[in-house]
């Protein structure tokens, strides 16, 4: 299994779907779960199953996924042979950067055609789950496919700007394909969840294809519309699986962190990777109040924390109640401060006395640096 | 020109540690853990790179083992370089003989290869025994500006301890007139932290004469210094303030950790000018559940806290599970405390499981001293574990 596949992570697909936090960075950087990336979840997957080559496409705001990807050492893909490839756009003369997943794929061509791998696992960065890529892997060949698709069967409406919905039939072949499907309210449906397995070969050989015609959607104009003439099979995901595709799933999926099944599943196995800071362990004061919390390394609390993630360096002051909330990174939350749901990005700085509220459908969100 | 390094540093990491008994029946006293996250190594491995320093010999011999894992390529301190970096010094069979280091100054002697490939001007001398945050810069700068032969790192310590060093007598300039190893009756309180720089050329030279001196203990404190300061060389101490602790006694290190607490700590781990660099666990961050209670302690990733938690340190991975109760404790990676059980002044070694409602340890005022338990054993549930007491077994209780 090891090396039979090479591995290409889409960083900046979904960016619009979640605004608040994707103003600086790449969907790819977003800050989840304490001390991790999105990107850390596909990374950490790939590298779980032996991949050891991973192209991540890049379009724009990427300084802060270079700055956290650095040489790959801390996901053991600094390598000589592969290991964490970027993939910045490219253009020449007459091209623009790539406006399409397509362009993308097709601006990544000499990469593919370099590797020797048999199979390229392509994810995006908006989904949270541990899934052992290898065994999508050995039922891609099992079955004979062109491509596999992951789906998850999830309830409603999907948040997301761009999804497709898959119909698999009994042998898993998917036979219909729907992009952008009106959803019911408490209907089931197999979504795809942005994972795919696909033939090296297979891949150039339709982006080159679909360049000649002047195709423009991977979806629509490869996927949708050849369901028939393909072989395209579903792989059923039957874990857990966080959608991240608005900031109210954001706050929604970062909170069912704090649930032990969850937690066991995604860090159970303790292989889930991502950049060192070496911060301190946090430390709890005296006076600190505790409760059904996610704490990172480096935080210094005095006061009341509950039912909160806090990030990595976070200090929270004497006499303050923060409860249901998101802390990111070095934020700094002075005494007698009342917060509850709020979202603060990295490095805010809280005043003495600030009270903030939002609501669970409706958490308040502090832009990175602010200073309240 | 030829490659160099200015100063190469060499860690004297062979020591057993044997007061720390069960903590390093496997494992050398550099590789304990410490402050949550931490291996006493770390603290001097930090200060090199902090202080500019990239190559570093690290001389084992006591169960070099997790040691050599733990250091690796040196990565974790930014040592995995092509010229320089952190390279494990073991003993080695020669052409001529082969033989364990025999003492501080043999050991540093049989690796005169190593440091003369980098052709320094100075050598650092360490060891793996304290923790402290030092700039060893600033030193290399003193021995530099005095012209000395060597310079010495030293502290003030009470005079009622004094005995128990290294004692330097100094002129007002700093300057060394006289050493004397633990002496019964000590002029002064400038005691010697075991960190020496010299300039290169003399320490070969004594490092030589010392091999060849069949009298010699082969030590640095007792052979070494005492000839370098019989024959005229410029010796001058260099003033260190600031913490600075022997971790090497089960109450030492009990303390050290305890250290770190409190809202000005004694010695803060977290300080952004003075990174120590670790290897990191590959965990997420701690959950702190609906029935922990928590004060003054610190708390590591990937532990999960379901109980209480007052003055203690807490490495990764620790489970304290409802009820159960940890009070003047330093815990390492790993361990399990279960339901209602309760760990008082006690030193718990990596994934040692303690049972429900077992009792580890007795209370500090009791005075019955620190309870220690090795790595990997079961303390029954039920059992009781006195204070004071050292155990490297299971134990299921009388």
């Amino acid at each position: 299994m090891a090396n039979s596949a090479v591995g290409v992570i889409f960083s900046n697909v979904h960016d619009e779907n979640i605004p608040e936090l994707s103003r600086h960075r790449t969907m790819a950087s977003i800050p989840y779960g304490g001390r991790y990336r999105l990107i850390d979840f596909s990374l950490s997957n790939m590298v779980n199953a032996g991949i050891t080559t991973v192209g991540v496409v890049t379009k724009y705001n990427y300084q802060s996924l270079l700055d956290h990807l650095g040489s790959g050492k801390d996901w053991d893909l600094a390598r000589k042979d592969g290991g964490i490839i970027l993939l910045p756009p490219y253009s020449d003369e007459t091209d623009a950067p790539y406006t399409n997943r397509l362009e993308a794929l097709k601006g990544i061509t000499g990469f593919l055609n370099h590797r020797n791998e048999d199979y390229v696992v392509i994810t995006d960065c908006d989904g949270i789950a541990r899934i052992d890529y290898s065994a999508i892997i050995a039922y891609h060949e099992e079955k004979g496919a062109d491509i596999t698709m992951v789906y998850h069967e999830q309830v409603g409406p999907v948040d997301s700007g761009y999804y497709m919905t898959l119909t698999p039939d009994e042998n898993g072949r998917v036979t219909g394909l729907k992009i952008n499907p009106k959803l019911k309210a408490n209907s089931k449906n197999d979504v795809y969840i942005n994972v795919m397995v696909i033939n090296r070969e297979f891949l150039i050989n339709i982006i080159q294809d679909a360049v000649t015609r002047g195709l423009s959607s991977f979806g629509k104009d490869i996927l949708s519309k050849n369901v028939d003439t393909l072989k395209i099979f579903g792989y059923p995901f039957q874990g857990y699986y966080a959608g991240i595709d608005s900031l109210q799933k954001y706050y929604e999926h970062s909170m069912e962190l704090l649930r032990k099944d969850v937690r066991d599943e995604l860090f159970g196995a303790r292989d889930i990777y991502t950049k060192v800071r070496d911060s301190a362990p946090s430390k709890y004061a005296e006076d600190a109040h505790v409760k059904d919390s996610l704490i990172s390394d480096g935080c210094m609390i005095e006061g009341t924390v509950e039912n909160c993630i806090l990030f990595r360096g976070v200090k929270v002051g004497k006499g303050s109640v923060i409860k249901n909330s998101i802390i990111m990174q070095d934020t700094v939350i002075g005494s007698g401060v009342q917060l509850d749901c709020v979202i603060t990005d990295k490095n805010v700085v809280v005043r003495d006395k600030r009270h903030l509220a939002g609501c669970a459908e409706l958490p308040y969100f502090i832009a990175k640096g602010r200073m309240l | 020109m030829q490659r160099k390094k200015e100063c190469v540093a060499m860690l004297l990491a062979g020591g057993q540690g044997s007061r720390l008994y069960a903590l390093t029946n496997n494992i050398a006293k550099p590789a304990v853990a410490f402050g949550g996250k931490y291996r006493i190594i770390d603290f001097p491995l930090s200060n090199c790179i902090n202080s500019g320093i990239d190559t570093v010999g690290v001389l084992t011999q006591y169960e070099p083992l997790e040691l050599n894992e733990y250091i690796g390529n040196g990565q974790p301190w930014d040592l995995d370089r092509s010229f320089g970096g952190v390279h494990i010094l073991s003993p080695y069979q020669a052409k001529k003989k082969s033989s364990w280091f025999e003492g501080t100054a043999n050991a540093i002697y049989q690796n005169m290869a190593f440091m003369k490939k980098y052709n320094p001007d100075y050598i650092l001398i360490l060891s793996g025994d304290h923790i402290y945050k030092m700039d060893y810069a600033a030193m290399l700068k003193a021995h530099k500006a005095t012209g000395a032969d060597c310079t010495i790192a030293a502290i003030e310590v009470p005079m009622k301890e004094a005995s128990r060093f290294g004692i330097l007598n100094t002129n007002e300039d700093g300057s060394i007139y006289q050493f004397e190893e633990k002496p019964k009756q000590p002029k002064s309180n400038l005691a010697s932290m075991g960190i020496y720089i010299f300039t290169a050329s003399k320490l070969f030279k004594y490092l030589t004469e010392d091999d060849e001196n069949p009298n010699s203990s082969k030590d640095f404190g007792k052979d070494v210094l005492p000839a370098m300061l019989n024959a005229g060389e410029k010796m001058y101490s260099y003033r260190f303030q600031g913490y600075w602790k022997d971790v090497g006694t089960i109450s030492s290190l009990w303390e050290a950790n305890m250290d770190l607490l409190g809202e000005n700590p004694a010695f803060d781990v977290n300080d952004p000018d003075w990174k120590i660099h670790s290897r990191n666990p590959l965990a997420p961050p701690e959950y702190i559940g609906d029935n922990a209670v928590l004060s003054n302690s610190l708390i590591s990733l990937g532990c999960e806290v379901n109980g209480t938690v007052v003055n203690s340190v807490l490495s990764s991975n620790v489970v304290i599970e409802e009820g159960a109760e940890v009070v003047d404790s330093v815990l390492m990676a790993g361990s399990v405390v279960k339901k209602g059980a309760r760990v008082v002044y006690s030193i718990v070694d990596e994934n040692t499981v303690i049972e429900e409602g077992a009792t580890v340890g007795e209370d500090k005022e009791k005075n019955a001293g620190i309870a220690v338990l090795g790595r990997n054993i079961t303390i029954g549930a039920g059992a009781k574990v006195a204070g004071g007491q050292i155990l490297d077994k299971d134990y299921k209780g009388e």
